[in-house]
């Protein structure tokens, strides 16, 4: 039984394919697959709307621009590089995937994703949910009061906000100062323990970016500018991000 | 840090490899320190390795923005494959280094009502270490709630 015929819309250069391989060292490879499989065999998006990385490099070859912008497949690849890995010519998948996304028309792009981007870009605490630069202050001080207080051996712990030249900047994830904070003190213990000069900032402390996710270049930039901005004001050496 | 704790208990852990920092920052040279802790910590015969695993890994299907694309449906379907990987080894617990996987194969095993807890790495040192207090537990099973316990005064 004959599927339906394919028909090519590609224009006269200007690609996709093409504006990835200008950005790319060595063009991504992005020529040189040999359709071996290798990727969509081990990537757990195939099959998903009908699609896998090889079958999505092929339709960025033939040009097939609007078919692969309209794919919900492009938010279903988790940008893991497993097929990088295993693929004999080392083709640049995910960028293509990644760039996919930028065709996208901004306010069409996934909402959940582009709120939290939104409400990153609200303040210069970068966070998703919205927790303030006071917000996240006041949990921190207030549960490792209690901590203090409850546990004799940790008395003297500390969990410093704003430390001026210390050693280590630590990021947190959003989730733990608002919705389970008692999730932040494990790391403290251990912080504390191994005696280790770190802080937390007020500006700049959630560790998510969700603007890179959503393949905003500009946004996810500005993210991590205020970021890096936050870690350099305080003169701390190194910057930790457990995401 | 020792595994004294688990040695009568024998409880079986099992570990993700987290994509973003393994295969796409420090390679297999972080994946071994990775196991250096987690035996530490639990016993080098209380662990049980995933297969394929290191750089090797199979996404959890919680990066790249998944979690919050709003396609739930497909990232569980993701998912499955490492829902699968986790329950071959036949662990109870798998950990999780990464914030980003922890949200994912929690969700994945309430999803597919599977038998295993989902626990950052950080609540297993400080187990083994006895500083773990008793509100710092809920990703721990009811097998161990109450294990190697905090020295603790007051309750709040
Ligand atoms: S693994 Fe590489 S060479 Fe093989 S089909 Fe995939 S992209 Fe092409
Ligand atoms: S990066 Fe995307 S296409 Fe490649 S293996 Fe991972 S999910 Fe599949």
């Amino acid at each position: 039984m004959a599927e339906e015929v394919i028909k090519l819309t590609r224009k006269k250069g200007g690609t996709l394919k093409d504006k990835v391989m200008e950005i790319l060292p060595e063009g991504g490879n992005l020529n040189l697959c040999l359709t071996c499989g290798a990727c969509s065999s081990g990537c757990p998006a195939t099959g998903l709307h009908d699609m896998d990385p090889r079958k999505f490099l092929r339709m960025a070859a033939l040009g097939m621009d609007e078919e692969i912008k309209n794919s919900p497949w492009i938010w279903c690849c988790s940008m893991c590089q497993r097929c990088i890995y295993v693929c004999p010519m080392k083709i640049d998948i995910p960028q293509l995937v990644f760039n996919a996304r930028k065709m996208v028309p901004r306010e069409e792009r996934p909402k959940g994703i582009l709120g939290s981007c939104d409400m990153a870009l609200r303040s210069d605490t970068c966070s998703a949910m919205g927790a303030t630069e006071e917000d996240f202050q006041f949990v921190v001080e207030d549960v490792l009061a209690e901590y203090q207080e409850a546990q004799p051996s940790f008395k003297d712990m500390q969990a410093p906000v704003n430390k001026q030249g210390a050693e280590f900047f630590l990021n947190q994830n959003s989730r733990e100062p608002v919705t389970e904070p008692d999730e932040m003190v494990p790391l403290w213990k251990i912080l504390h323990l191994v005696g280790a000069d770190w802080t937390y900032g007020t500006k700049g402390w959630a560790a998510e970016n969700y603007c890179m996710f959503m393949a905003d270049d500009d946004a996810w930039k500005h993210i991590t500018e205020v970021k890096a901005k936050a870690v350099d004001d305080l003169g701390c050496k190194v910057w930790l991000n457990t995401e | 840090m020792n595994s004294d704790w688990n040695k009568e208990l024998g409880v079986k852990f099992t570990v993700q490899d987290p994509c973003q920092l393994v295969r796409k920052s420090f390679g297999d040279p972080v994946a071994d320190d990775l196991r250096y802790v987690v035996k530490a910590v639990v016993g080098e015969e209380n662990f049980i390795d995933m297969t394929p695993n290191k750089s090797n890994n199979f996404c959890c299907g919680g990066g790249g923005g998944f979690l919050q694309s709003g396609l739930p449906e497909e990232r569980r379907e993701y998912g499955r494959i490492k829902l699968n990987q986790i329950l071959a080894t036949g662990a109870t617990y798998a950990i999780t280094p990464c914030h980003n996987c922890h949200a994912q194969v929690h969700d994945l095993a309430e999803h597919y009502e599977a038998p295993y807890h989902t626990v950052h790495l950080w609540t297993l040192i400080a187990l083994s270490l006895g500083i773990l207090g008793p509100n710092e537990r809920e990703y721990l099973g009811d097998d161990l709630k109450e294990v190697n316990m905090a020295e603790w005064e007051s309750e709040y």
